[in-house]
C-alpha cells in the first residue's frame, strides 16, 4: 500500500472521520503521535484495540484521543491519571492509555503522576512534551529550557526544568522510553511495548510546536527545520552513557530507559486482595 | 421505601457506609480529613468483603476523579470529605455534572473558612454545594438529620444520582457523623440500578432527551466520547456555536430544576394549625422540634418544616406554607444561608434567620427566643 493510502486506511479504520479536519496547527507533532499509536494498534490487533480506553487531560495533547473511534475521556487539566486510576481499578482487563502534555503531567498534575508511578498501576502514559504551554499561547512550562523566552518569561526563564525519565524512575514506574516525533518507528514500537507492559509505563515524546516553541525558543518556525533539529540533537541512551555532562548539554537523550517486571502491578494486587477478603467474608 | 429491619444502636458513619453498600456502592476513593475520616476507614474495611474497591488517593481532587472514573466504568462510586477537601473537589464536581456521571459526594461539614475549627460542626457549605463549581449546572443535595435519616438518605442519594445522572451531595455535619443513636436499619431498600443501552452503538445518543437514563460503561463497545468541553448530544465539542451551547447548558440545568417537584423532599411536623414555621435541616432540626414543643406548651402555634433535600430548592413548597403562616424561623449553623432561599420564596412574610456559629448547636431556647419574637 502506498504511504498515503495507508494513512487513509488507518484514519478510516480508527478515527472519528466526521470530526476531521482536526484542530491542530499545521506542522504540529501530535498528528505523528496519533499515527504512531494507531499503527501500534494496527500491529497489536483488533483484540487489543477493542479493550482499550483513552483518557486525556487539558492542553493540545488532551485533544489527541478525542479523534479516535474508541472510548475517549477528555478530562480535567492535570487530572487524567486519577480518572484513569478509577477506570483501571474498576476494569483491570482494559488497556488504559493516557495522553498528557508536559504542563498537564508535570506541573498541575505532577502529584498524580508520581503517585501513579509509585503504585505501579497498569496505565500507559504518553506525555507529549513540546517544552511550552501551547493551547494558551506560549507560556513557561516545567520543561522549558533555561534562559529561553516565553510569554511568561519575557526576560528569560531562570527555572531549571524537569527530567521526566529520572522523575519517573525514582517514583517507581516500570517502563520508560523517550523519543522525538522524528523517531516514528521507535515510538510506535515503544507504544506497542508499553500497552503490553503490566505496570505503569511512561513514554515521553518530544514533539514539535512550530507555532510557539518553534518561534519563541528554537527560532525554527518551519516544522521541517524543527524536526531536523530534533534529529540532529538526539543522542541514543547507550551512546549518552559514554558522554560527559558538557557534551550532553542541549542534547535530547532518547531510547528505552527502563523495562522491569519486578514490581507488582497495583490493580492485579488489589483484585487478588478482594478475592481473598470475599472468601473470608 | 424501606423494608423491615432491626432496631439497634448505630453510629452515623456506620449507617452511612452500610447504606452505601446496600445501595450498590462498590468503589470508594478518599483522602483522610476530620471529621469524614471514619467514613473512609469503614469503606476500606467493608468494601473488599463485598467485592468492592477502596483506594486512598493522594488528594481530594484525585479522589473524586477516581470515583468518576469508576462510575464511568460501571461501578456505583462515592467519596467523602469535609470543608477544605470539598473546596478542592469543586472542579471535579463540575466535570461530573457536564459528563452526567452518577457519583455521591459526602461532605461532613466542619467550621470554616479555611482549616477553621477542625472537630466542630457547621452548615457553612450549603451554598457551595449548590454553586461551588464554575458555570451553570444544577445539582441535588440532601441533608439528613438523624442516624435513621443517614441510612435512608444515603440510599436516596445513590438512587437520585442514577435517576438523574448527576453528582449528588450528601451534606452531613460533624455531629451526625459521630452521633450514636437507635435506628431501624432496614434489611432491604429500593435501589435504582444503572440502565444499559437498549439500542446498538450506532443508534445510541449518549446525551439525548431530557435525561438519558441509559448509560453504557467504557469498554462496552459504545465508543463513547466523554467530554469536559461543552458538547452536543453525541459528545462532540460544540466549539463556538452559542445556540447549541445554550441548549446544552439549559439541558443540564433543567434535568434537575425542571424536576424539582419529583426530587424535593421534606417532612412537616405540627404544621396543620401552625402560624409560625421553623424551617430546619441537619442537626438543628433536632433542636427545632424541641423548641416547637416548648412553644406549643406556651400556647404558640409553631410547626416545623424539615428540609430533606436542600437542592434543588423547593420554592413552591415554601410559597404554599407562606400562605398559612405569618413568619418563618430558620435556625442554621451558618450566617443564614438557606434563610436567603426561604426569604426569596416566602414573599412578604417575615423570615428570621437564627445563626449559630463557632461549632455549637442551637439550644431549643435559641430557637424559642426567635419564635417569641414573631409570635
Amino acid at each position: 500500500m502506498r504511504r498515503l493510502d495507508f494513512a487513509h486506511y488507518l484514519a478510516k479504520k480508527y478515527m472519528r472521520t466526521e470530526m476531521l479536519p482536526h484542530a491542530f496547527c499545521p506542522g504540529c507533532g501530535i498528528g505523528i503521535i496519533q499515527r504512531a499509536v494507531l499503527m501500534a494498534f494496527e500491529e497489536l490487533g483488533e483484540e487489543e484495540w477493542n479493550r482499550t480506553v483513552f483518557v486525556s487531560g487539558i492542553g493540545c495533547s488532551g485533544w489527541t484521543p478525542t479523534y479516535f473511534r474508541r472510548d475517549a475521556i477528555h478530562a480535567l487539566h492535570g487530572r487524567a491519571l486519577p480518572l484513569a486510576t478509577g477506570i483501571k481499578l474498576a476494569r483491570p482487563d482494559l488497556n488504559v492509555v493516557v495522553f498528557m502534555g508536559d504542563g498537564d503531567s508535570m506541573a498541575i498534575g505532577g502529584n498524580h503522576l508520581i503517585h501513579a508511578a509509585r503504585r505501579n498501576i497498569g496505565i500507559t502514559s504518553i506525555v507529549v512534551n513540546n517544552m511550552i504551554y501551547s493551547l494558551t499561547g506560549g507560556q513557561l512550562a516545567p520543561t522549558t529550557p533555561m534562559y529561553s523566552y516565553t510569554n511568561t518569561s519575557p526576560y528569560g526563564n531562570i527555572e531549571p526544568n524537569f527530567d521526566l525519565i529520572e522523575l519517573m524512575k525514582a517514583s517507581g514506574a516500570t517502563y520508560l522510553a523517550r523519543w522525538t516525533t522524528w523517531h516514528f518507528i521507535q515510538l510506535k514500537n515503544s507504544v506497542k511495548k508499553a500497552i503490553k507492559h503490566k505496570g505503569f509505563s511512561v513514554i515521553e515524546v518530544i514533539s514539535q510546536c512550530p507555532t510557539y516553541t518553534g518561534r519563541y525558543i528554537l527560532r525554527k518556525p518551519d516544522p521541517r527545520d524543527y524536526m531536523q533539529w530534533m534529529k540532529d540533537n538526539s543522542v541514543l541512551f547507550d551512546v549518552a552513557k559514554k558522554m560527559d555532562k558538557k557534551e550532553l548539554e542541549g542534547k535530547i537523550v532518547v531510547g528505552e530507559f527502563l523495562d522491569r517486571d519486578d514490581r507488582p502491578e497495583f490493580s492485579e494486587l488489589y483484585w487478588s486482595l478482594i478475592k481473598k477478603k470475599e472468601v473470608e467474608a | 421505601m424501606s423494608g423491615k429491619g432491626e432496631r439497634k444502636l448505630v453510629i452515623g458513619y456506620d449507617a452511612l457506609t452500610d447504606a452505601a453498600i446496600m445501595a450498590g456502592c462498590r468503589f470508594f476513593a478518599g483522602y483522610p480529613i476530620t471529621p469524614a475520616t471514619e467514613i473512609a476507614e469503614e469503606m476500606a474495611r467493608k468494601l473488599p468483603k463485598v467485592g468492592g474497591i477502596f483506594i486512598q488517593m493522594e488528594d481530594e481532587m484525585a479522589s473524586l476523579m477516581a470515583a468518576i472514573g469508576a462510575s464511568l466504568s460501571g461501578l456505583k462510586a462515592m467519596t467523602a470529605t469535609s470543608g477544605p477537601g470539598f473546596s478542592l473537589m469543586q472542579e471535579a464536581i463540575g466535570f461530573a455534572a457536564i459528563t452526567e456521571t452518577p457519583v455521591v459526594i459526602v461532605d461532613a461539614q466542619r467550621v470554616g473558612p479555611s482549616t477553621g475549627m477542625v472537630t466542630m460542626p457547621a452548615q457553612g457549605d450549603v451554598i457551595q454545594a449548590r454553586f461551588g463549581s464554575h458555570g451553570d449546572y444544577s445539582i441535588i443535595a440532601i441533608a439528613p438529620s438523624s442516624v435513621q435519616d443517614i441510612f435512608e438518605h444515603t440510599v436516596m442519594a445513590f438512587n437520585y444520582s442514577e435517576l438523574y445522572r448527576t453528582p449528588v451531595i450528601l451534606l452531613l455535619d460533624e455531629i451526625l457523623v459521630h452521633l450514636r443513636e437507635p435506628a431501624v436499619i432496614p434489611d432491604k431498600m429500593e435501589v435504582v440500578e444503572r440502565m444499559k443501552p437498549s439500542v446498538p452503538p450506532e443508534e445510541f445518543i449518549p446525551y439525548g432527551g431530557e435525561i438519558q437514563r441509559e448509560m453504557p460503561s467504557v469498554g462496552d463497545g459504545y465508543n463513547l466520547l466523554i467530554e469536559s468541553v461543552l458538547h452536543d448530544e453525541i459528545g462532540r465539542r460544540i466549539g463556538t456555536d452559542s445556540i447549541k451551547g445554550s441548549r446544552m447548558i439549559k439541558r443540564l440545568w433543567n434535568k434537575i430544576e425542571g424536576n424539582v417537584e419529583k426530587i424535593a423532599k421534606e417532612e412537616f411536623f405540627m404544621m396543620d394549625d401552625a402560624d409560625i414555621a421553623i424551617v430546619a435541616y441537619g442537626s438543628p432540626f433536632r433542636s427545632a422540634i424541641k423548641a416547637a414543643k416548648i412553644a406549643r406548651s406556651m400556647g404558640i402555634r409553631v410547626g416545623v418544616v424539615k428540609l430533606i433535600t436542600l437542592w434543588p430548592f423547593h420554592d413552591s413548597m415554601i410559597r404554599r406554607v407562606s400562605e398559612q403562616v405569618k413568619a418563618f424561623v430558620v435556625p442554621e449553623m451558618n450566617m443564614g444561608k438557606m434563610a436567603r432561599e426561604v426569604k426569596r420564596a416566602a414573599g412578604e412574610k417575615r423570615v428570621i434567620s437564627v445563626p449559630k456559629l463557632g461549632g455549637s448547636l442551637h439550644t431549643p431556647e435559641d430557637i424559642l427566643s426567635a419564635v417569641k419574637e414573631v409570635a
